[in-house]
């Protein structure tokens, strides 16, 4: 018997899998082998997807770019053996993409089967919950605080202060909303945890409520990803029956119940107070703050709200203690970071390392250049609401500060790669055309601004009075980045002002800086 | 999805009696069993969830998701976003436009609608695009012509 992982989630479907799981079986079948066909996640090599891999003497060898028309010739090469073909990539674990990746979070992806409570457990699972179970709540915020996590969702507020801040809250029912709206391009982070290990969300969620004294928690995930939906759906099930969930958490006497809803196409859903309205029925239209929903969240109750790599990093960090993650990192900027690197880049995927990595390094080291061929551009940092970085800027490491220093964002760590044939001004216009698009509407700078905003680049684009209207968005992007409630409004100015600064030839502007191009 | 007369998503509605902040659960069920959620129901929901016509029109208006009309029988959903855009995603916008006659987000027929959408999640495997909920990456130009032919054959058999 030969055990195959042929992956199941997203990103290899869309490219085939079920087909090659098929043929595989159907292959093996004809030929007498005999092969037991695990349905694994993603490794997050997702320029090879899909990623086939046989378990043999020597590891897990991979397959990579399968094609269902080509398993009967991967047979012919004596895969089952780790036979040699053009697709084979060796073994994966040493693959050089990956062995150089220091996987805290995801440590558990593409390598276990993502619903199998059995594999969870033989791989870690549920140490950081028994050790959160064992501590006092006002002790596990302290252990939260000390491991230096802060947001992974952008916005980088300190988890554990949050939790605390809720854990001292005083009210009858808590709730814990985790942020699955991961609606920015470029950033996939979200999508592989729970396509292909949600139990580490789970046991991250379930933490944070016996931590804070939370019994109910939603995960919110945007209706565009509809197999995280029912993997999710399905490891909560799983988790249920186990007994890592419901009234007795581990037999504890803890209770809490996990519940996931799914958004409706929204955007501006990714901002947290707008997600709480959504979840409670209405129109995802931004709160102001104060009050911050650690004190009156989801129903007006305390509410720790988190995106998905934060809470799914919450359980290494229990297991392991504060000191284990803060020493990955650089400053004020702890642990590892996600990286996701897309786009037109020859070598996309998921590359968990400890901040402080450049640029330079992900887009050629991992990433092996443009996919085009053509030399790369500029680099989009953090989502649409995220600056373009010029080649001047890659060496600069990524730190939520020295980000900041240069009014760039880390964001939720997703990279978009352009090739020189991107034209900024282009790109520019777009940023205020999605923002046009998205806007809850609540606030007239991001309303109206993101309207204007197309206008003013349409005619800089079409040379009328340049020069006046550079002036105007300038102002324009001001006012929307210092009148809007939330960074919908507040950051669109971000791409839009990095692009105009760094490539102002492609606005039809003198190329001051056009050795940065 | 098999189409549905208004009167038979009625029992659908009843089950969410008094509980307004199941409203985006009750219409996602609504448009899973009818394929839209037809607008003459917007009284009896609003009525049954203890909620004004006004919150309920508004909550089905607001999400980009939520359709008061039928489908056409093939949708496609093609991602406009940076990444896909950085990987000719507008280039195969043209050739879908071109290749079937219909326009992106413009007025749909009964056989084919062709909308925009924000990210699929897929940007390392740029350019992504659904098919009638079906998600396809790394699409070209020649893997469109051939995947739309294959679910508008479905499509016309089913």
């Amino acid at each position: 018997m030969t055990r195959l992982y042929i992956p199941r989630d997203s990103s290899a479907l869309a490219l085939g899998a079920d087909e090659i799981a098929a043929a595989v079986a159907a292959e093996a079948q004809r030929r007498g082998e005999s092969v037991e066909i695990v349905r694994n996640g993603s490794r997050g090599l997702l320029w090879l997807e899909p990623l086939v891999e046989v378990e043999t003497a020597q590891g897990r060898v991979g397959y990579g770019n399968v094609e269902p028309e080509r398993v009967a010739e991967l047979f012919d090469a004596g895969w089952l053996a780790g036979g040699e073909h053009a697709s084979r990539i060796g073994v994966v674990d040493e693959h050089p993409y990956l062995k150089r990746q220091q996987r805290l979070t995801f440590a558990r992806i593409g390598i276990t089967d993502p619903l199998s409570t059995e594999d969870y457990l033989a791989h870690g699972g549920l140490a950081g919950l028994r050790r959160a179970l064992a501590l006092d709540g006002a002790a596990a915020c302290e252990l939260l605080i000390d491991s230096g996590l802060r947001g992974r969702g952008g916005a980088a507020f300190p988890a554990g202060i949050k939790w605390r801040t809720v854990l001292q809250a005083q009210a009858a029912q808590k709730y814990v909303v985790c942020n699955a709206d991961e609606g920015d391009s470029g950033t996939f982070a979200d999508r592989l945890s729970m396509e292909s290990d949600p139990f580490g969300l789970i046991e991250g969620m379930t933490i944070a409520g016996v931590v804070t004294g939370a019994t109910e928690g939603y995960i919110y995930v945007r209706s565009e990803y509809p197999h995280a939906i029912a993997t999710l759906n399905e490891a909560i099930e799983r988790a249920r029956a186990a007994g890592w969930l419901g009234k007795d958490v581990l037999g504890s006497g803890r209770a809490f119940e996990l519940t996931v809803a799914k958004g409706a196409g929204a955007y501006v859903c990714g901002e947290e107070t707008a997600l709480l309205e959504s979840l409670e029925g209405k129109r995802g239209i931004v709160r102001a703050k104060p009050p911050i929903p650690a004190l009156a969240g989801l129903f007006g109750q305390p509410t720790v709200i988190n995106n998905v790599v934060t809470l799914a990093s919450v359980p290494i960090i229990f297991a392991q203690g504060a000191a284990f993650y803060r020493d990955y990192g650089m400053g004020r900027s702890r642990g590892t970071l996600p990286i996701q690197l897309a786009g037109n880049i020859k070598q996309g995927g998921l590359i968990e390392l400890a901040f402080g990595v450049t640029l330079r390094e992900l887009l050629h080291d991992y990433g092996g250049g443009a996919a085009s061929g053509r030399p790369i551009k500029a680099v989009q940092v953090g989502g649409p609401l995220g600056t373009y970085l010029p080649e001047s800027q890659w060496d600069i490491p990524l730190d939520y500060e020295a980000y900041a220093a240069v009014g760039a964002v880390v964001g939720h760590g997703g990279l978009v790669v352009h090739d020189d044939t991107a034209n900024l001004a282009d790109l520019a216009r777009y940023a205020m055309h999605f923002c046009v698009k998205e806007s809850c509407g609540k606030c007239t700078p991001c309303r109206i601004g993101s309207v204007r905003g197309v206008e003013v680049i349409e005619k800089i684009q079409r040379g009328e009075q340049r020069a006046q209207q550079v002036k105007l968005l300038r102002e324009l992007c001001d006012t929307m980045l210092s009148g809007s409630l939330c960074a919908m409004g507040g950051m669109t100015p971000y791409p839009v002002m990095s692009a105009l600064e760094h490539f102002p030839e492609d606005f039809g502007l003198p190329g001051q800086h056009a050795a940065a191009a | 999805m098999a189409p549905q007369s208004s009167e038979t998503l009625l029992p659908v509605i009843e089950r969410y009696a008094g509980k307004p902040a199941s409203l985006l659960v009750l219409l996602h069920e609504l448009q899973d069993l009818a394929g839209y959620v037809p607008s003459e129901l917007v009284p009896q929901i609003a009525s049954k969830l203890n909620l004004s016509r006004a919150e309920v029109h508004g909550v089905l208006t607001y999400y980009h998701d939520f359709r008061d009309s039928p489908p056409p029988r093939v949708v496609v959903k093609l991602c406009r976003a940076e990444a896909c855009q950085s990987m000719g995603t507008e280039a195969l916008a043209a050739h879908i436009e071109e290749h079937t006659g219909c326009r992106f987000d413009g007025k749909r027929d009964g056989a084919l609608g062709l909308e925009s959408i924000y990210c699929l999640g897929q940007c390392a495997q740029s350019p992504a695009l659904l098919i009638n909920d079906r998600l396809y990456a790394k699409v070209t130009p020649a893997k469109f012509d051939a995947i739309l032919a294959r679910a508008q054959e479905e499509g016309a058999s089913a």
